[in-house]
């Protein structure tokens, strides 16, 4: 199993007042499996997401990503989980405006110490993956809506990671540019990458393979596999 | 690192006019001190060039008593127990490593009783020369002739004059075998020489006017068998010893000293031979000058306070700003480390480029300071690399603060925030 989340509690401190945002949650993903996790904006479907990307600790629970109990790790071998196991892809694309795409795809290997000749062939690989050779010396600014998700799908696997997460991938984009995206995460996860994709759009969510709904900090459907 | 580097640029390009309003704190004040170091240096080489000057290296050795040059102007006031120079001490001067050539003369320093017809010499000093006299203190002959052995074993009364006296007495006239009128006898002219030192015209501190004012002294020099003939008496003797080098002026000097004091009469107590130390002299001005132009650095330092406060303002604004960015990089797997990295790069790439900046400046300024007031400038090569080196160590310092905010950013507010 490759993620293994149980009872997970967070709670927010807001001044004197405990907010509960997640109660009791426990979610378990299998190597290759495609989830969608839905629910309305308030549920706590972002702040499970932080928590399986590692970007935030829960007030309770265990959490093991591939066997390893990473709530014991120190931030630095947090980093390099998040570097070597975890793709990032953000409703906002999150691309550094004053690189190219090349660069902004190249950056996850900058973190990993790889050579700059090497580094550029592979981000230039990741580029052609997506169908974006033709751009890598635009800037962000150059690109379409679609174009900037797909350089940063390509950032999000240069490092070729097990797990793809996905806050909104198509929050901001158009149905052609949205189509695409899920075009590409489903060939991905032909290629055996596990992902993990967070939705309000009943649209978008239809593409996994199985459905998860949540409600006001709990998980009220965990799905079938139904593909 | 590199990758850093590279990236700061970038960073600082697209922000220019940012960037220069930040570093201009930095670049004031580095400007100041390169500036204000290139004066110092400057002064310092004028001062050892003018006063040990000339590139004679010349010492005088000559007899003080309390404290104060002797001079004698009447022939009561000869001092006892200081004999001439005898043969065989001026031998034992000329076998020092340190020394050249020697020279030994008498002198007055009034001018009274030296005439040609009506005209006198208002200022200067009349010697009696021994033969390695010009060659020591540097004249050249200009027309007629040096003195000759036979001058001085024969007791003629010649007498040569230098540029000044030649001018004062005979203007326009050839003074070349013209009778002249020392203290009631005459002498004649046999010759006519000229200083090999040039000394500037231009006066821009009191060293150079001193120089100016002996230069423009006038020199009647005679054999000095001939003294007693104008002056009564053989008197004590002053002495010009020549170094090897300029370095060997104080060793020269020094032991030229002892060897004269051995010869004076132990029950003369007052007055002693003294070697001018002229480097010494030189220090104590220089320690002089750099003392008043530490507090200058001292201030510019404040400058430079004020820019790295500036740098680190700038920085705080620049980790806001990209907060976003920062969250980002860590969801990606950048390190604590790597983030507080790039942020230190920045600030010190920053710096250092308003230390270049600055040093740039500097130099400029130091030549208008030239070119403005004349004095004098020199590039001290070490305090141009010392202080860019100095403003990369203020950009680390200040920029530490912002970039561990930073580094310490946490990825969901930053990523929360757009």
């Amino acid at each position: 199993m490759i993620l293994k989340l149980d009872h997970i509690y967070k709670d927010y401190i807001q001044g004197k007042m405990t907010v509960p945002v997640l109660k009791d949650v426990c979610l378990h993903v299998e190597e290759g499996e495609y989830v969608a996790i839905m629910g309305p904006s308030g549920s706590g479907k972002s702040t499970l997401m932080n928590i399986i990307g590692c970007l935030d600790r829960p007030t309770q629970g265990t959490y093991e990503l591939a066997g390893q109990d990473v709530l014991a790790l120190n931030e630095k071998k947090l980093a390099d989980v998040r570097l070597n196991r975890i793709g990032f892809v953000f409703q906002n694309f999150q691309l550094l405006p004053r690189m190219s795409a090349l660069d902004n795809v190249a950056l996850p290997l900058v973190y990993a110490g790889v050579r700059k000749r090497v580094r550029r062939e592979r981000a230039r690989e990741a580029l052609v993956r997506v169908g974006l050779e033709d751009r890598t010396g635009f800037n962000p600014t150059q690109l379409s809506g679609g174009q900037k998700q797909r350089v940063a799908i390509a950032r999000a696997m240069v490092n070729t990671p097990k797990i793809l997460l996905a806050d909104e991938p198509t929050g901001a984009l158009d149905s052609k540019s949205s189509k695409q995206v899920m075009e590409l995460f489903a060939q991905l996860n032909e290629e055996g990458v596990t992902v993990v994709m967070i939705t309000h759009d009943p649209g978008i969510a239809g593409h996994a393979k199985r459905i998860m709904d949540i409600f006001d900090g709990e998980i009220s459907r965990h799905g079938e596999v139904f593909r | 690192m590199l990758e850093n580097i590279r990236l700061s640029f970038q960073g600082i390009w697209s922000h220019k006019m940012r960037s220069f309003l930040t570093m201009l704190g930095i670049i004031i004040g580095i400007a100041s001190i390169i500036s204000i170091v290139s004066t110092i240096k400057g002064t310092n080489e004028e001062i050892k060039n003018s006063l040990i000057g000339s590139g004679n290296n010349t010492v005088n050795v000559l007899l003080y008593e309390k404290g104060y040059t002797m001079e004698i102007y009447s022939n009561s006031q000869k001092p006892f127990g200081i004999p001439q120079v005898s043969e065989e001490t001026r031998s034992e001067i000329l076998k020092l490593d340190s020394v050249e050539n020697v020279t030994c003369f008498t002198e007055r320093r009034n001018m009274e009783g030296v005439f040609y017809r009506d005209k006198a010499i208002s200022s200067g000093a009349i010697r009696g020369i021994d033969k390695s006299y010009f060659d020591t203190v540097g004249y050249r002959l200009k027309t007629g002739r040096i003195f000759l052995e036979d001058d001085g074993k024969k007791f003629r009364k010649v007498v040569i004059l230098d540029q000044n006296a030649a001018e004062a007495l005979f203007g326009d006239e050839n003074p070349i075998g013209k009778t002249m009128e020392i203290s009631e006898e005459p002498f004649t002219v046999v010759g006519v020489v000229e200083s090999e030192s040039n000394y500037e015209t231009t006066i821009t501190n009191i060293s150079q006017y001193y120089s100016a004012q002996e230069s423009a002294l006038s020199g009647v020099f005679i054999p000095k068998e001939c003294w007693p003939i104008a002056y009564a008496y053989d008197e004590p003797e002053k002495v010009v010893v020549k170094a090897r080098s300029t370095d060997d002026m104080e060793e020269a000097g020094q032991k030229v000293q002892k060897i004269l004091n051995a010869t004076i009469s132990p029950k003369q107590e007052e007055v002693k031979y003294k070697a001018d130390n002229l480097l010494e002299k030189a220090r104590d001005m220089q320690k002089l000058s750099a003392a008043t132009n530490n507090q200058l650095i001292w201030i510019a330092s404040i400058s430079l306070l004020v820019g790295g406060i500036g740098v680190m303002n700038i920085m705080l604004v620049s980790v806001t700003e990209r907060t976003s960015e920062i969250g980002l990089k860590k969801a990606i797997g950048a390190r604590k480390g790597t983030i507080l990295g790039q942020f230190l790069t920045e600030a010190a790439v920053l710096t250092s480029m308003g230390g270049m900046l600055g040093v740039a400046a500097g130099i400029g300024m130091a030549q208008v300071i030239n070119r403005v007031s004349g004095v004098a400038v020199s590039i001290d090569i070490v305090a141009s690399v010392i202080a860019v080196l100095f403003s990369m160590l203020i950009g680390i310092i200040f920029g530490l603060l912002p970039s561990v905010k930073a580094a310490n950013l946490n990825p969901i507010d930053a990523l929360r925030r757009e």
